[in-house]
């Protein structure tokens, strides 16, 4: 059964093998990649996956992309902001562009290099780290992201530094003949005290055929800050799976956002360990899909420690025959008491072929805690629509601004105003119904999230 | 300037409106009472283009335009104006973002240039005053957290903004105090003028004292059973609406 799928499905990647590096990683890499060949893709019948095909992946064979595509600042564009934040670190088909790149910018204390340099320069920082924190013996795609990586972003905090100014992270893929693939491998180490914000976009042009197999880690020390946001907006014929493996000590604050427009075949694998007490984490995501897209949203929350809050709250806005898939697990591990942890998941569904998977999981040990969950899948409201119209808004207008206002929520999580403009940017190009809004937002944005967050809390309990 | 003819209105097998029959000149007040679940807000809806009802039979026509064929946006433009008796809260949608909008989709119509943002604040402000409604409000999510009171006078705000032709009221003074009814009706008149009609559907005679129609309807299980000037108002409230239909009885529409 399975095996033999799996057998199949791995056959492509043989070539592959011989392509793994060989440098100080190179054990940890012999390891994964026996474990990616004993494991395989994943099937839907893994309890994991069961959302998911991997199929579509499994059946392609990729090459590696070529190393001279040719790209110019102006097809970056689309991808920056207004203002642009601090810094720009930019990726060529999984490889680290310094011509395009600009770090000139960074304050003291804030170490930011390609990881290709960075396994040369930066050994004895990265060893305790790269690769200890995300499970290459259990999960397929990690572990072939394990065996091959070769370049992503190294991004290091020293103790006490406070970095305001977000560094953006482009990772572009370009077109070409045979289908390619990349093992994007970002480390993220805030030392305590420190404070970092990171934006990933990751951009490809539609019609393209490729894969993103990227796998990130995060260190969050004591009292350090990571504020991160992945904004997806790959080719509508692209695979990513993106991996996100956090690790934080006490009083740490981990916030990732996850903002999918774009790709056929997305799955974000989101995984804390909050390993001190009073460690918080919120995950943010909006998915705003159509055509034949697809997205999965995989978390894994496990509260190891007591006194520690952790926030999941999902969006996805899902036309013509998309699907989403979400499911968050939260353990509570014995130890963890006074563990808050809240998870929803809200999806509004525009077409009748459009669907979504949702599946919360608990697994609660300890006895003194609070969880809630909770999911809703609804359609645009008519009573909403009617009235709009009955105000002149036309039936177009009216229903997208309600898509906005549904997005808004999310949007308004995060806490970069030029990254919010961006989104809402993507939002209204999507909202294919003729008339979009062309004047200004329809919602002012607080910038204080605490407010946000105890106005979502309100709204639910009443 | 409308004229309703032999309207028949429903809701999937369910018959509400059976044949109503209403003539409305510029610049006349048209009140409609009757008891709960006899059709005034299913009348109100289908004037506004609510497309949850279907009409089967009849028609309706507004300055000469057959209303029944143009959308619910349209029929906005035309200047039909339907404040709600209840009012829809839409989270994430800021009150003034929505007034602007709404603001210059009628002006795109009229071929007019979108609104400057010193005009719209003024008119914001000098609307507003007129129905006492705190502008504060503009900034919140339409309606959402609204108090009763506050969600009414918002539609009459939002209608002195629109100055639509024909405004619709229903049940605008339901759960108003006697201060808050006052100033809506207040409001009310002073949008009053020889170019522009109202319906006013209401339980309550006492808000006629304020907006005093030109005429009262009586409508009963989908039919005007009964059509006066204000004084059947006053009757009504004597005899109630048993005492109406008993009277009416006989007068069944025919056909
Ligand atoms: N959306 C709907 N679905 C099913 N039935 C409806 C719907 N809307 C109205 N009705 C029914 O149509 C009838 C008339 O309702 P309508 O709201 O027009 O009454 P009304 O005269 O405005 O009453 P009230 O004084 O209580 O506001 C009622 O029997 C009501 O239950
Ligand atoms: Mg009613």
């Amino acid at each position: 059964m399975t095996a033999v799928d799996t057998k199949q499905d791995i056959q492509h990647w043989s070539d592959w093998k011989a392509r793994m590096p060989k440098d100080w990683l190179a054990p940890a890499r012999e390891a994964a990649m026996a474990r990616f060949e004993a494991l395989g893709f994943p099937t839907t019948r893994h309890e994991e996956w069961k959302y998911t095909s991997t199929a579509p992946i499994a059946r392609q064979s990729f090459v590696a992309p070529s190393a001279d595509a040719k790209v110019t600042a102006a097809d970056l564009d689309r991808y920056l902001f207004a203002e642009q934040p601090g810094a720009l670190a930019v990726f060529v088909n999984g490889r680290f562009s310094d011509s395009l790149s600009d770090l000139s910018a960074l304050p003291k204390g804030i170490t930011v290099m390609s990881l290709a340099a960075a396994l040369e320069s930066q050994r004895d920082v990265l060893e305790p780290h790269l690769t200890k924190h995300a499970d290459y013996r259990e999960h397929a795609f990690c572990a072939l992201n394990t065996a091959l990586f070769t370049d992503g972003i190294f991004v290091h905090v020293s103790e006490g530094t406070l970095v305001e100014r977000p560094l953006h992270v482009l990772y572009l893929t370009t077109p070409s003949d045979d289908p390619t693939a990349a093992f994007p491998r970002n480390i993220y180490i805030a030392e305590p005290n420190s404070k970092v914000r990171l934006v990933e976009t990751y951009g490809g042009q539609n019609g393209s055929v490729y894969f993103n197999n990227a796998v990130t880690e995060f260190v969050a020390r004591d009292n350090a800050i990571i504020d991160h946001y992945q904004v997806q907006r790959e080719s509508t014929d692209a695979f990513q799976v993106s991996t996100r493996q956090v690790f934080q000590t006490r009083d740490s604050n981990v916030s990732s956002h996850t903002l999918a427009f774009g790709g056929r075949l997305v799955r974000n694998n989101i995984n804390t360990l909050l390993d001190g007490e009073n460690a918080n984490c919120m995950f943010n995501g909006l998915s705003v899909l159509r055509g034949e897209q697809h997205v999965d949203n995989h978390l894994r929350v496990d509260h190891a420690q007591p006194h520690c809050n952790s926030w999941e709250f999902f969006k996805g806005i899902y036309d013509d025959s998309s699907r989403g898939a979400f499911c968050g697990r939260i353990i509570v591990r014995e130890d963890a008491q006074k563990t808050d942890a809240k998870q929803s998941n809200m999806s509004l569904l525009l077409s009748r072929d459009a669907m979504i998977d949702t599946k919360p999981q608990l697994e609660i040990l300890a006895d003194d805690v609070k969880c809630t969950h909770g999911a809703t899948v609804g359609q645009l409201d008519d009573e909403a629509i009617f009235y709009l119209r009955s105000r002149g808004v036309s039936v177009d207008a009216a229903r997208s601004l309600l898509i906005y206002a549904f997005a808004g929520e999310s949007i308004g999580q995060v806490r970069i105003a030029a990254l919010r403009d961006k989104l809402q940017d993507l939002l209204s190009e999507r909202l294919h119904y003729g008339e979009s809004l062309t004047f200004g937002r329809p919602f002012e944005y607080s910038d204080d999230f605490a407010d946000l967050v105890r106005a979502a809390d309100r709204r639910r309990e009443t | 300037m409308l004229e309703i003819t032999n309207l028949h209105a429903q809701i999937g097998d369910h018959k509400i409106l059976k044949g109503i029959n209403l003539t409305i000149n510029p610049g006349e007040v048209h009140s409609i009472m009757g008891p709960n679940g006899s059709g005034k807000s299913t009348l109100a809806s289908v004037l506004a283009g609510n497309e949850n009802f279907e009409v089967t039979e009849g028609s309706i026509t507004f300055n000469g335009k057959d209303v029944l064929e143009l959308a619910a946006e349209e029929r906005a433009w035309e200047g039909i104006f339907l404040a709600f008796q209840y009012p829809v809260e839409i989270p994430g949608v800021s009150t003034s973002y929505f007034l602007k909008a709404a603001m210059n989709a009628m002006r795109k119509n009229k071929g007019l240039p979108e609104i400057e943002a010193a005009e719209f604040l003024k008119l914001v402000e000098q609307k507003s005053k007129m129905v006492a409604l705190d502008d504060r409000l503009m900034g919140r999510a339409i309606n959402e957290g609204f108090s009763g009171g506050e969600k009414k006078r918002n539609e009459v705000f939002q209608m002195a903004m629109m100055e639509p032709k024909l405004g619709i009221l229903d049940e605008t003074d339901s759960g108003l105090d006697i201060d808050a009814l006052k100033i809506v009706a207040n409001g009310v008149n002073k949008l009053r003028g020889p170019d522009r009609s109202f319906i006013v559907v209401t339980h309550y005679q006492r808000l006629l004292d304020y907006i005093v129609p030109d005429y009262v309807h009586v409508l009963v299980d989908g039919r005007i059973v009964k059509s006066g000037d204000k004084t059947l108002a006053l009757e009504l409230e004597k005899k109630g609406y048993a005492g109406i239909i008993a009277e009416s009885g006989a007068a069944q529409p025919v056909g």
